[in-house]
């Protein structure tokens, strides 16, 4: 991890009529960096995922993520980025192979390209056996990982993760987190939302959205130092019943 | 019998391509609140749809209220409050009008079992003439629970209740919950937070179909068995290698920024692990011996069920 901001947000603004979900966000996210992005359903977390990933145009602000204008810039901003959520990720009814072969097409690899990345991600997570067997028969800890690599077939330098270990078991949950350690230790920054505490710890740094604001952002310790918290499920329950 | 609420007897149900119950059985007493713990793709949600009368099982009984949930399936109906997992409330009628629709259906009116659901319905009221499908996550959370309560069921049975919604309306709808337990409501709940584990009086916990342990969320933890070690240095990512290195390591899991570590050799203690990390060139290495949650308890009974 360094300090070169990959995700720039200044003063940003969303607002749906007389209704601001977005309150003046100001942060930014470094390169190689795992960044929590934490609070309570409707404080406003979605509209600005939706905005840094290209999907929704902010009303004001400064915003740049892999370098690209979040106005004018929104295709390159998807393009460069990666996503995952739990409640969607692979097609069911198509194969393993398939699937890859799919998010690489879409996200405009060369067939050359896909193809021996193809090759290249089935072997290192050990599929190239059941290549053809379609993701609903596979068990959820290889459907997790395999949904996180095709995020990141592309080697978009952001990923965003949206709740991605909803309702998996605690032991597939941890290795997910391995995953996500490797990816950030070759570079990709990671922009992970969670419902689950102890997930929070696990982050570089963490930010708390209350009602369209954020209301805290610090390294995990830091805020549980702040808010004099024992762990993170603490400082939330202070942050957002406040 | 008479103080049982429900009981499942060797239960079963396969789909073409799964095994979703594998011979489930557990009984749930009158008054408890009940809760069934366990990752997606356990079998939670077959099991609660044979309870509601939904699915039929492929081998094994299960009793509501001493009725069978295949013959009795028309009284079972009047006698339950079930929220599915999914939002199933009709997105285009207002509040007021799904909670009007729900107490028509079972033949009652809002006015007559208001006091019932007044602490949760209160909380949507201002809001009643809003479609449900613009609420919020936490509003629908409340008017489908005030729509499965308006008929003033013997049996409440919530299908995930709390996945995905944030630390603190979890906890705000497990107070709900413990209030209408109290008024004598059996609640049969379930849930793949493992931190709501303590809040029930009993939980069966779930994996692959198959029920690991049946309990009091005290008596689950109390099986764990083994000497549990919390232990922490200045780089977390450095001590899950170097103890997955170790050739004393039992069992090694990530919790928050400790890790929680059994070893297979029992004869040694805090000095070993701290030595051992010492050498490793780890500092600020704290470790203590601690107490197993639920958590531990089921990574622990996973990995058992898996070698077995």
């Amino acid at each position: 991890m360094n300090n070169k901001a990959v995700i720039t947000v200044k003063n940003l603004y969303k607002r749906f009529g007389n209704f601001v979900a977005n309150d003046n966000l100001n942060f930014e996210v470094y390169e190689g960096e795992i960044f929590g992005f934490l609070g309570a359903n409707g404080a406003g977390k979605t509209t600005a995922m939706k905005i840094l990933c290209g999907l929704s145009k902010p009303s004001s602000g400064e915003i740049s993520v892999a370098g690209f204008d979040a106005y004018k810039d929104t295709e390159k901003i998807k393009k460069s980025i990666g996503y995952m959520s739990q409640k969607f990720s692979l097609y069911e009814d198509l194969t393993i192979v398939e699937n890859i072969m799919f998010y690489g097409g879409i996200y405009g690899m060369s067939i050359d390209d896909i193809k021996i990345r193809t090759e290249q991600l089935l072997q290192k997570l050990e599929l190239t056996e059941i290549k053809d067997n379609l993701i609903k028969d596979l068990p959820i800890g290889w459907r997790q990982k395999l949904a996180f690599s095709v995020a990141i077939f592309h080697q978009p330098k952001i990923v965003f993760l949206d709740e991605p270990t909803g309702g998996v078991d605690p032991i597939t949950r941890r290795q997910f987190w391995n995953l996500i350690y490797e990816a950030a230790q070759d570079g990709i920054t990671i922009f992970v939302t969670t419902h689950y505490m102890d997930e929070a710890e696990y982050c570089n740094r963490v930010s708390i959205m209350v009602d369209g604001k954020i209301a805290a952002l610090d390294t995990p310790e830091g805020l549980m130092k702040t808010y004099d918290a024992m762990n993170m499920e603490e400082v939330f329950l202070k942050l957002a019943r406040a | 019998m008479n103080n049982l609420s429900v009981t499942v007897n060797n239960i079963s149900k396969s789909y073409p391509n799964a095994l979703a119950l594998d011979n489930v059985s557990f009984d749930v007493k009158k008054s408890e609140l009940f809760g069934i713990i366990g990752p997606d793709g356990g079998g939670k949600t077959s099991l609660f749809r044979i309870l509601t009368t939904l699915l039929l099982p492929d081998s094994g009984t299960a009793t509501l209220e001493g009725l069978d949930c295949v013959k009795d399936y028309k009284k079972i109906r009047n006698l339950i409050g079930y929220m599915p997992g999914r939002f199933s409330l009709y997105q285009d009628l207002s509040v007021e009008e799904n909670l009007k629709f729900f107490a028509t259906i079972f033949g009652t009116t809002i006015e007559e079992n208001y006091d019932l659901i007044k602490d949760i319905y209160q909380q949507i009221e201002p809001f009643k003439t809003r479609p449900a499908g613009k609420l919020s996550g936490g509003m629908k959370q409340k008017l489908a629970l005030s729509c499965a309560m308006i008929h003033k069921p013997e049996v409440l049975i919530l299908d995930e209740p709390t996945t995905g919604v944030d630390a603190v309306s979890r906890k705000e709808f497990w107070e709900m919950l413990k209030r209408l337990n109290l008024a004598g409501i059996t609640i049969l709940v379930s849930t793949p937070y493992m931190d709501e584990a303590i809040l029930c009086d009993r939980v069966a916990l779930i994996q692959g179909g198959k029920i690991l342990s049946t309990d009091t969320p005290q008596n689950i933890v109390n099986t764990f068995g083994k000497i549990l070690f919390s232990v922490k240095t200045n780089n977390i990512h450095k001590l899950m290698n170097d103890l997955n290195e170790w050739s004393n390591t039992g069992s090694a899991y990530l919790f928050g920024q400790q890790i929680h570590l059994t070893l297979s050799n029992e004869s040694l203690n805090e000095k070993d692990i701290i030595d051992y990390l010492t050498q490793k060139e780890s500092s600020d290495i704290k470790v203590e011996k601690i107490k197993a949650g639920i958590e531990d308890t089921f990574m622990s009974l996973m990995t058992k069920q898996h070698h077995e």
